[in-house]
């Protein structure tokens, strides 16, 4: 039993105080009720990636995963639209899918007692139905079936869905911040994504919202990353010396060691709700060789000056609040699953641009692998920092954790802004988000 | 060096996971032959390293940077260092092509890995394509299935 149990729970001024101007409280990462709270409040407010449209390509395909810590399915049902339902049956609880993915043919069938329902989760069938005449059963909750989550959105392919009515609809929430997801999509030359190459799944023993601040901490590489990236540049000096074409792994893992100069200029855009991104001048993946035959493809889909545009875009990385990030130049994106206080399922995914050639497919599994796997260097350099923040946090001597660089004490009042890419406005900018999402409901 | 006999091929297997668990990683890299690589697959069954991603799929280079990194004084994930141990079960001879000098083994086995109070057990199979290298046996592929490859794991930061 924790010593601050109930001291959150219907106490909205207690969690608004957690977040200061510039610092935070630690029980937003240590806290078992703070966290509880995160996945009644926040995660319920917010609109949360679900999935990809290209995993569920025909009518009956499932796929199944979770909002926060509420077990859902992704289903496209027979008219070819989308849905996402709570994956239990409405008579005793059982999950209807335990596998990941597959096709439910015309219906979805409990393998408990056979109650069946189509795929828009309504219900389609009942055996020996007789025995429910009479009983008042058409007002029960059972007799609703699978029970959709209300607010459910497809934006190019990637489906979003928020559990609660308060909070804000889609494109208010998210505003400006779709324009990466568009131009992920738009360096398909033919305008599509499909995910491919499956998905690396790495268990961390951190709070989830350490890997979300990671990803635009541009202060940490030369120094987390020195280990992995620096002995990378070291190797290949001494094995390949004068060498004009890098090594692939190389020529991903060199940048990670760029000067603090760089990221600075490289700079950070800052969205309202707490999405922002990384890399609005240029980024680690801006010196990426060019792959044959893609530049051509790309213009003959969008014109020469539109192809420019859309591939002179080399955003780093792409925080969507509250747990979701994209790396448009290389077609991936992550999804930090919360499973307790001090653990997290990062789940790294990938995309084929569909018609590109298979060339930019390698090179994104290859990032993935060398980046986001469980046996990749550069994870490990990062999880060893998580993990003991996530221990030091349990010194008394000091509850907070401090997010002060680079304050403007009148940033608050600006919805957007292009800042110095060391700034750590967005991780101010995401615990404001935090804070407003959290109390929504209380 | 004429070709190696099966109980010089188990050898080497059995030799190889000696040199990891006493952490001899130079003697170990030297085992690999200079188009070498290491593969761990993600999926069940994988067929192909290129467009279905793996949780490691290294040339010499790329093991080399990792024992390069072991080493290294910032390497804060190994401080301290983890540990580890395999059981193998008896090599099986799956391929001797003696003509075309490539040898296959086929080896199940328990790896242990431990750092601070944690200890990972992973169970695999190991598949090794040997050939021999101005009469030295090298590994052209080693091939380590997990059981468990599609699960959601830890950090594995030694060699199976």
């Amino acid at each position: 039993m924790n010593r601050h149990e109930s001291r959150y729970n219907g106490n909205a001024a207690a969690v608004h105080d957690l977040v200061r101007e510039t610092e935070v409280h630690r029980d937003v990462y240590i806290d078992q009720e703070v966290f509880d709270l995160e996945m009644e409040h926040l995660f319920a407010n917010t609109w949360i990636y679900v999935g990809h449209d290209s995993q569920v390509p025909n009518a009956g395909d499932y796929y199944g995963t979770t909002i926060g810590k509420q077990p859902v399915l992704m289903v496209r049902h027979t008219d070819g639209v989308v849905h996402v339902l709570y994956n239990r049956c409405p008579h005793k609880g059982t999950r209807i899918t335990i596998d990941t993915c597959g096709n439910a043919g015309k219906f979805f069938r409990c393998p408990y007692h056979a109650w069946s329902f189509k795929t828009d989760g309504s219900l389609l069938a009942i055996p020996l139905r007789k025995g429910y005449e009479n009983t008042g059963f058409e007002q029960s909750h059972s007799a609703k079936g699978m029970a959709p989550v209300r607010h459910v959105k497809n934006y190019r392919g990637f489906i979003f869905a928020k559990m609660n009515d308060v909070g804000p609809g889609f494109e208010d929430y998210f505003g400006e911040s779709l324009s990466t997801i568009d131009n992920m999509v738009d360096r398909s030359p033919a305008g599509r994504l499909e995910v491919a190459g499956g998905v690396l799944r790495y268990m961390h023993n951190c709070n989830w919202k350490m890997l979300v601040e990671n990803l635009t901490d541009t202060c940490h590489p030369m120094v987390a990353h020195e280990s992995s990236a620096g002995t990378a540049i070291e190797v290949w000096k001494k094995m390949a010396p004068g060498a004009n074409k890098k090594h692939p792994a190389v020529e991903i893992y060199a940048p990670f060691m760029s000067a603090y100069e760089f990221f600075e200029k490289m700079g950070i855009r800052v969205w309202r709700n707490g999405h922002g991104h990384t890399g609005v001048h240029h980024s680690i993946h801006s010196d990426y060789s060019a792959i044959p035959g893609y530049f051509d493809q790309m213009v003959a889909t969008y014109g020469e000056a539109r192809a420019k545009a859309i591939l002179d875009e080399n955003r780093h990385n792409t925080s969507y609040f509250p747990n979701f990030t994209v790396k448009g130049p290389i077609q991936s994106i992550r999804l930090f699953k919360p499973l307790a206080p001090d653990k997290t399922l990062a789940e790294s995914w990938t995309f084929r641009l569909v018609d590109a050639p298979d060339a930019l497919l390698e090179r994104t599994l290859t990032y993935n692998r060398l980046v986001n796997a469980p046996t990749s260097i550069v994870g490990h350099d990062d999880l060893e920092m998580y993990e003991r923040a996530q221990e030091g946090l349990h010194v008394d001597a000091n509850p907070w954790v401090n997010i002060q660089r680079l304050y403007d004490p009148s940033e608050t009042e600006r919805e957007t802004a292009e800042i110095n890419g060391t700034s750590e406005w967005q991780m101010r900018n995401q615990f404001r988000a935090w804070s407003k999402f959290m109390t929504m409901s209380m | 060096m004429t070709s190696p006999t099966d109980q010089e091929l188990i050898g080497f297997v059995v030799h190889e996971a000696r040199l990891i668990d006493q952490h001899r990683f130079e003697e170990w890299l030297d085992l690999f032959a200079d188009d070498a690589y290491y593969w761990m697959p993600l999926e069940w069954g994988q067929t192909d390293p290129r467009l279905s991603t793996s949780l490691l799929y290294e040339d010499k280079l790329l093991l080399r940077i990792r024992v390069e990194r072991l080493k290294g004084n910032r390497t804060f994930s190994q401080k301290p260092k983890s540990r580890c141990h395999h059981v193998l079960q008896t090599p099986q001879i799956d391929k001797r092509d003696e003509a075309g000098n490539e040898y296959v083994t086929w080896t199940p086995m328990h790896y242990v890995e431990t750092r601070l109070d944690e200890q990972d057990l992973y169970a695999a199979w190991v598949t090794h394509t040997l050939t021999t290298v101005g009469g030295l046996l090298k590994i052209k592929l080693k091939r380590v299935d997990l059981v468990n490859c599609d699960a959601a794991l830890r950090s594995i930061q030694l060699f199976m």
